[in-house]
């Protein structure tokens, strides 16, 4: 049941995620990275986070995607030219990126039985739902960053609007 | 009922963040090259939220949870620069913005 969950958009994001590096267009990169982002959220809840889940479609698949198409359509944003880019980039960026890949999955396969394996659903104690251990730890020993995270969005409303003045 | 071993996850996640390194270097739209780094910030929450859920400890879940009000503030600011700059180059591109290189 849960592999097939997991295979099923496992595969998804990452077809999604290869339709966001080979689409030319940017409002195409955007509906695929919504596809990515939904996703996630199924596998998040697969591994029992439910609030996350939620927070996820909400905030990045709600939230943020909707800003980065405004701005594609404020911009007038067309299919981006084909340059030839920077040099460096194709010669030691893309086989980095496969190097960093080949050491990661070397080092999780490797270690693959002490990592173990999931089960579907809620993880905690069965009496305590996922939703209420967050919220019981955000709002009693970690409740001063959770304060300091309204603080920063503040911050980062009032710089988005006078960054986005017309007259800077 | 087959369970899914912790390693597919992380093995998930690293396949997405390389995508989004690839993404990041090859793309020359700023706007483009601004959701590849969402999709890195993305494959690292996957990260997070597994290994939370093999040590049974919302402690990743929390983590998550201030890197996606992080990203949503970085998000906003990003992308009034990105209206700045398109303001005052006329252009998305970033091969054509290069005052500091001259």
């Amino acid at each position: 049941m849960e592999i097939v969950l997991f295979i099923l958009f496992g595969l998804l994001a990452v077809a999604a995620a290869l339709n966001l590096l080979f689409q030319r267009h940017p409002i195409n990169s955007a509906l695929s990275l919504v596809v990515v982002m939904m996703s996630l959220a199924v596998l998040y809840w697969s591994l029992g986070a439910e609030f996350l889940a939620a927070a996820q479609v909400i905030v990045y698949a709600g939230a943020i995607m909707v800003l980065f198409i405004f701005v594609v359509m404020l911009l007038n944003a067309g299919e981006e030219e084909r340059t030839h880019g920077s040099k460096i980039a194709y010669i030691v960026g893309i086989p980095g990126a496969g190097a960093i890949f080949c050491l990661l999955s070397f080092a999780f396969l490797s270690e693959r039985s002490q990592l173990g394996s999931t089960t579907l659903g809620g993880y905690l104690s069965s009496a305590v739902s996922n939703i209420t251990e967050i919220s019981h730890i955000l709002f009693t020993s970690l409740l001063l960053p959770f304060e300091v995270t309204s603080l920063l969005i503040l911050v980062a409303i009032l710089g988005a609007v006078v960054l986005a003045r017309k007259e800077l | 009922m087959i369970t899914v071993p912790i390693a597919y996850y992380l093995i998930l996640a690293a396949i997405l963040f390389c995508i989004g390194i690839a993404a990041f270097l090859i793309k020359r739209n700023v706007i483009t090259i601004f959701m590849s780094i969402e999709l890195m910030l993305n494959a690292v929450n996957l990260t997070f939220v597994a290994f939370a859920h093999m040590w049974r400890q919302v402690s990743g879940q929390i983590f998550v949870f201030f890197v996606m009000v992080v990203a949503a503030a970085e998000a906003a600011v990003g992308l009034a620069i990105i209206i700045a700059l398109f303001r005052a180059r006329q252009t998305l591109n970033v091969d054509e913005v290069d005052l500091l290189r001259n």
